[in-house]
């Protein structure tokens, strides 16, 4: 039986073939606990799955999209050399804008480090150029040769050694999420594999007289793995709607909180921890499904 | 119908039973005794595939026993009804319940099925004990509601395991009767106990085959039986 066909027959479900095998109480509550304990967790890591995927993006985009170019030249040379600089880069394909940035904000580029006294006049302070790109961006190493033919104190810097670290911890980070998430559907069939199993072996005698009277092994284990998988449902249900709730009532993202306030989902993202319980049936289903056949079968 | 040749039987390193021959022919009525522990109830979960032999052939309703998957064994028992001592009985469920468990586990329409029910708990005189649960019923009663669950299948063979051992005389009797009742409709009958007095008034109303179990090997009881 596909675990879709079985799920399916699990939500039909058979009252009679149901009360075969009777209501237990503890195995039942730990079942739900534990569904649940892990859904809240499992919404958790997604949130921080699918915020460090935001981040990775922005990071990536909008660190793309700028690049910029420094000119060290000698007092008489800088302007020249900023000039031509700026020609190439009119002419580059790919380059939407190129400015070259003003004493102004070269100066507060420096406060945060320096201070506002800055004497920028009696410094050799190199001039920054602010390129921005367009479409599919321009060619680093034909741009980096040109400027060298026209600009010999021009070094374009496109952020690569910046981006790819953050990048590089973003995706790391959404791995991070991932595993945790696998890691929570694991431990969630090893704890209901736990619960089944005691389940199984508290109704020893109930699937002695099943047998007794005919009863396929199909059926007896039908008969657990339909109240566990009811049960993993119902816990998981629970466990993401605290979730969700939780996850709703962090503060909003804003530039100031950084990264920790945009933890959290946006958008269509808030659909995604609706796939959970149903994930958690399946898990549950199929833990308590080849525990109970595995144990039937050490039956004769 | 079940026929066992040659068959052995050992656990734990020691043999209970050795180069059994039976035959359970259709209709036959067989009485199998002895002493305690001689291997009764071993010999009669062989019979319904409860235990699968060491050595020798079983063969159930044409099959090899220890040919047949699981699921071919769990649907050959619903052609045997077995009766034990201790009735087995699901506690939670009411008696009507345990009686349609059979019927509920084979998958059949137990709402289909009403009118044999209540005209089998008539049979067994139940009838007033239909919700009751098994806690409820005396001995007598336990053992009559083991049979009527035991035959709701209309099975071909009845095994019962010492179905008087825990019942007076009288209740003995009304069960003997009714497993006679059983015989004469076609079912064979297969009946572990050491109640002499109960083969002696079996004897006296139909033709019964005694075995005894001694030394691990099955005989013909001696004409005093």
């Amino acid at each position: 039986m596909s675990v879709l066909a079985g799920l399916k027959s699990i939500l039909g479900g058979d009252a009679r073939a149901d009360r075969v095998v009777p209501p237990t109480g503890y195995t039942a509550r730990l079942t739900v606990f534990t569904a649940g304990a892990m859904a809240f967790l499992a919404v958790f890591a997604m949130a921080l799955s699918l915020a460090t995927g935001r981040l990775a993006d922005r990071w990536g985009s909008e660190l793309a999209r700028s690049s910029t170019v420094r000119i060290s030249a000698p007092d008489g040379q800088m302007a020249a050399q900023t000039r031509a600089a700026l020609r190439v880069l009119e002419t580059t394909p790919g380059v939407g804008t190129a400015r070259a940035l003003d004493e102004a904000e070269q100066r507060a580029l420096l406060e945060p480090w320096f201070g506002p006294d800055l004497p920028l006049d009696s410094l050799p302070i190199p001039q920054l150029i602010e390129v921005i790109e367009v479409g599919e961006g321009y060619d680093a190493e034909g741009l980096r040769l040109r400027l060298q033919a026209e600009a010999p104190g021009a070094v374009l810097d496109d952020h690569t050694r910046w981006r790819r670290p953050l990048i590089k911890a973003a995706d790391r980070l959404r791995l991070l999420g991932l595993i945790s998430i696998l890691l929570i559907a694991l431990a969630t069939a090893a704890m209901i594999t736990l619960a089944a199993n005691a389940a199984l072996a508290a109704n020893a005698q109930v699937i002695r007289v099943l047998r007794l009277v005919g009863a396929r092994d199909v059926f007896i284990a039908r008969a657990f793995v339909r109240r566990f998988t009811l049960r993993a449902l119902a816990g998981a249900a629970a466990g993401t709607a605290a979730g969700m709730i939780g996850i709703a009532l962090l503060p909003q993202a804003s530039a100031a909180g950084g990264f920790l306030t945009g933890l959290g989902f946006q958008g269509l993202h808030w659909l995604w921890p609706l796939s959970i319980p149903p994930l958690a049936g399946i898990v549950a289903f199929s833990a308590t499904r080849v525990a109970a056949l595995r144990t039937l079968k050490g039956l004769m | 119908m079940i026929e066992l040749a040659d068959v052995s039987y050992s656990y734990g390193g020691g043999e209970l039973l050795s180069g059994i021959d039976l035959t359970l022919a259709p209709g036959s009525f067989h009485f199998l005794t002895g002493p305690s522990g001689a291997g009764k109830t071993t010999l009669l979960k062989l019979c319904y595939a409860d235990l699968l032999p060491s050595a020798g052939r079983i063969g159930m309703f044409g099959q090899d026993a220890r040919a047949m998957s699981r699921d071919q064994i769990a649907r050959l028992r619903r052609r045997i009804g077995v009766v034990h001592q201790d009735c087995q009985f699901l506690d939670h469920l009411t008696l009507a319940e345990n009686l349609a468990l059979p019927l509920t586990v084979a998958g059949r329409d137990v709402e289909s099925e009403v009118s044999n029910l209540v005209e089998l708990l008539g049979w067994v005189g139940l009838t007033a004990q239909t919700e009751a649960l098994p806690p409820q019923l005396s001995g007598g009663e336990r053992q009559r509601a083991a049979l009527a669950r035991a035959v709701i299948m209309d099975p071909d063979v009845i095994i019962a395991d010492e179905p008087t051992g825990n019942i007076d005389w009288d209740m003995s009797l009304r069960l003997l009767t009714l497993l006679i009742e059983l015989n004469k409709m076609g079912k064979t009958i297969l009946i572990a106990t050491h109640d002499l007095n109960l083969i002696r008034a079996a004897k006296a109303q139909v033709a019964t085959r005694v075995l005894r179990i001694s030394n691990r090997q099955v005989q013909l009881a001696g004409a005093d039986l």
